[in-house]
């Protein structure tokens, strides 16, 4: 079982996830929670429902909301980055957590600690960091910045509306 | 100008610790070349041909003279002792050590000014018209609107990893100076008739590989949704912004294949879902931002200076550094001074930390200690006294800082080229060098009149040269360095893209070239038409048949132009 980071500590990932090879076909289920391609939530969602703990995971190209029906079931939507520099997913992010999402939601794939900060920022609160990179010390990259110019999904209000509650003075 | 509060600062100081731990670790082999590269380059590190480039923004442009004297300061003590200003009114070092620059990072805090996001594929620096808050024609001071811009798109979490690079200009006046057509946003800030302060957006212009004048896509919004607006154009691009293709992946290819009107609704579409949140401008941020750009102490004085008057009669050659040199000012008795980068034999925007001095220097005594880049890769004084200018101008004479040419052929738009830059593709600093030792005769310079010469040593385009009245641009064939040249481009707000004239010329033809381009003008010219008014008018045939002798450049033949399929 690999480790990831889920609401800012270190933790057994209790997740599969399906389809992410290129060619791998998801057609026998494993036992035990598995997060399964968008597609094959569409084409499988009642026999998923029926057998226990699932998720789905989104392309950097798929549309959210074709999952926004579904925010009330799924436990855990996963975003893909094949590439750390397609950023996509940050924008899949921003859009499930307008449209409501309220549950776990995933980013996988080429990232690292120095991308987790963003990441956390636009709405994505569990890490399943790329193959090599250590979780624990990425921990530590969450807090690269204590605070934001614009607003996020930490916090909506952009600095300017809040800068004298922020302490600040002038220099 | 803008001044950091601790908030500002504290942001920056984590940004310098965050960077110093990314090369630690870097150096320490723990984050590998390809891990770093993205890294380092949202810090406007690149690894050049002979060292690290670091490039230092200057946000839209504006700098105190404390800041200057610390470029000064770091190109001494890191580097070989000058620095290089960019048509991004951004500046950069050619020399310095990669385990050195979080040092460089440190002292840039310390006078609030940083390299991020100067390079990467994320919102670049903020570009502005240099004469803003000075100018006559101006309708609306942007500068308080380019400083929210900046602060909004610094570490925006979301746009961060773009398709490719985003470049957004501002300018608040009747002439465009910041080439707001010519960017992947350009805000214009207008007025209605109610008086009201808008913008109308541009979106889709640039240059490169493929130049496009932008299209409007906006007439006027409402200053309040600047931000929210910018945010829904930067998500469909973000989203939908070709990442296949690294010469396809501006926002301008994605506008042209949506078609503006598509385009339009995407960005209305999730406008709708962003207007009127939190990120919505206040009065209260804008009336605190603008205080920082409030008008300096001026004096008041008659609108005509009688020592200065005298001065021009009395000189020739400082008539003639004014008459180029010195621009118009909203305030009487005051003007705003071009102090010029561009001395034959000097690379273009290059200066010397004695000249970065100097001129820090001039700007505290002279003009409120503030000064400007412009996207020329001058340096500009912008509140100058009349009464000051003979003054000045002897000062900078002397420091090799008055070359009247702004505006003229010497004054040549160059980026650094085969000399210094890995994506070059050829050489632009001797070529620069070689035209301007051609004209080197000040009065047929200024028989010549307005003419903008732009250089890019690749289809980078940061000399810009689309835009150039003559446009040259390095290109490589079969090994060797070779040079396209382009004529009728403009910038300003009747923007338009040069089209090539023919096939390319070798380095050593490149001073005659020109002079055949000109030679013809002269032939052709209307009484006080400009060498680009005179091609817009007859055409290219007379410049391609001069250039190429007879029997060439008939139509159809030679290069096509890349330009003129989109124009």
């Amino acid at each position: 079982m690999s480790q990831i980071i889920r609401n800012r500590r270190v933790e057994e990932d209790s997740w599969q996830t399906l389809g992410v090879q290129a060619g791998e076909e998801v057609s026998q289920l494993p036992a035990g929670a598995v997060v399964v391609p968008l597609a094959v939530w569409k084409a499988r969602r009642g026999e998923l429902l029926a057998r226990g703990q699932v998720g789905a995971w989104l392309r950097p190209e798929d549309d959210p909301d074709e999952l926004a029906d579904d925010f009330g079931i799924l436990p855990l939507i996963a975003v893909h980055f094949p590439k750390v520099g397609d950023g996509r997913g940050y924008s899949t992010a921003v859009l499930l957590r307008r449209r409501g999402y309220r549950g776990e939601l995933r980013a996988f794939g080429d990232i690292g600690r120095d991308q987790i900060h963003f990441l956390a920022r636009v709405g994505f609160d569990s890490f399943g960091l790329g193959v090599g990179r250590d979780p624990q010390a990425a921990l530590a990259s969450l807090n690269d910045f204590t605070l934001a110019y614009q607003g996020g999904a930490d916090d909506p209000l952009p600095l300017f509306r809040k800068r004298a509650l922020a302490g600040a003075t002038p220099r | 100008m803008y001044r950091y509060d601790s908030l500002d600062h504290a942001l920056v100081a984590e940004r310098v610790a965050q960077f110093r731990d990314q090369t630690r670790r870097y150096l320490a082999g723990e984050l590998s070349d390809d891990e770093f590269r993205p890294l380092r380059l949202r810090n406007g590190l690149y690894i050049q041909r002979h060292a690290p480039m670091l490039r230092v923004a200057i946000p839209y442009g504006l700098l105190s003279s404390a800041q200057l004297r610390a470029l000064a300061h770091i190109a001494r003590r890191y580097d070989k002792g000058y620095a290089h200003f960019t048509t991004r009114q951004n500046l950069q070092y050619n020399w310095p050590k990669l385990e050195e620059v979080p040092e460089i990072l440190a002292l840039l805090a310390e006078v609030e000014m940083h390299a991020i996001q100067t390079s990467g594929n994320c919102v670049r620096n903020i570009t502005l018209d240099h004469f803003a808050g000075v100018a006559p024609d101006e309708i609306v001071d942007p500068r308080a609107f380019a400083e929210i811009l900046r602060q909004w798109s610094t570490f925006h979490p979301e746009f961060s990893w773009l398709p490719r690079k985003f470049k957004i200009a501002v300018n608040g006046s009747v002439g465009d100076r910041a080439a707001v057509l010519l960017h992947d946003i350009g805000l214009h800030f207008v007025r209605d008739s109610a008086g009201e302060v808008g913008i109308r957006v541009i979106v889709g212009g640039g240059m490169g590989r493929t130049p496009i004048v932008g299209h409007v896509i906006r007439e006027f919004l409402p200053w309040r949704d600047m931000l929210t607006y910018v945010e829904a154009i930067l998500r469909v691009y973000n989203r939908y912004g070709r990442r296949d293709n690294l010469w396809k992946a501006r926002i301008k290819i994605l506008v042209k294949s949506l078609g503006i009107e598509e385009f339009r609704r995407e960005v209305e579409a999730e406008w709708a879902e962003v207007k009127d949140s939190p990120s919505t401008l206040t009065d209260e941020e804008v009336a605190r931002v603008s205080a920082h750009f409030a008008p300096p102490p001026y004096e008041d004085l008659p609108a005509i200076d009688a020592a200065y008057v005298q001065s021009l009669a009395d000189s020739r050659s400082f008539s003639r550094w004014a008459e180029r040199n010195v621009h118009p000012h909203s305030r009487p008795g005051y003007a705003s001074v071009t102090l010029s980068l561009k001395k034959t034999g000097v690379p273009p925007g290059d200066a010397t930390a004695e000249q970065m001095d100097f001129v820090a220097g001039l700007a505290d005594r002279y003009s409120f200690g503030e000064l400007r880049v412009s996207h020329e890769q001058n340096l500009i004084l912008a509140d100058v006294r009349k009464r000051d200018l003979f003054a000045l101008w002897q000062a900078a004479k002397a420091q090799g800082l008055a070359t009247p040419n702004v505006g003229l052929l010497t004054n040549i738009v160059c980026c650094p080229g085969g000399d210094f830059c890995s994506l070059a593709n050829a050489k632009s600093i001797p070529i620069a060098e070689a035209i301007q030792h051609r004209f080197d005769d000040l009065d047929y310079l200024h028989d010549i009149g307005e003419l903008d010469l732009n250089i890019s040593g690749c289809m980078n385009s940061c000399g810009h040269h689309h835009i150039g009245h003559i446009g040259i641009l390095g290109v490589d064939k079969q090994g060797a360095e070779f040079y396209q040249v382009s004529i009728g481009g403009r910038q300003g707000s009747q923007a338009a893209l040069g089209q090539v004239i023919g096939p390319a010329f070798a380095a050593a033809e490149m001073p005659d070239v020109v002079a055949k381009l000109i030679d013809t003008y002269l032939d052709e010219r209307h009484e006080e038409e400009l060498f680009v008014d005179t091609v817009k008018r007859v055409g290219i045939a007379p410049f391609k048949s001069r250039v190429y002798g007879a029997g060439h450049g008939r139509d159809g033949e030679g290069a096509v132009s890349p330009v003129s399929a989109v124009a």
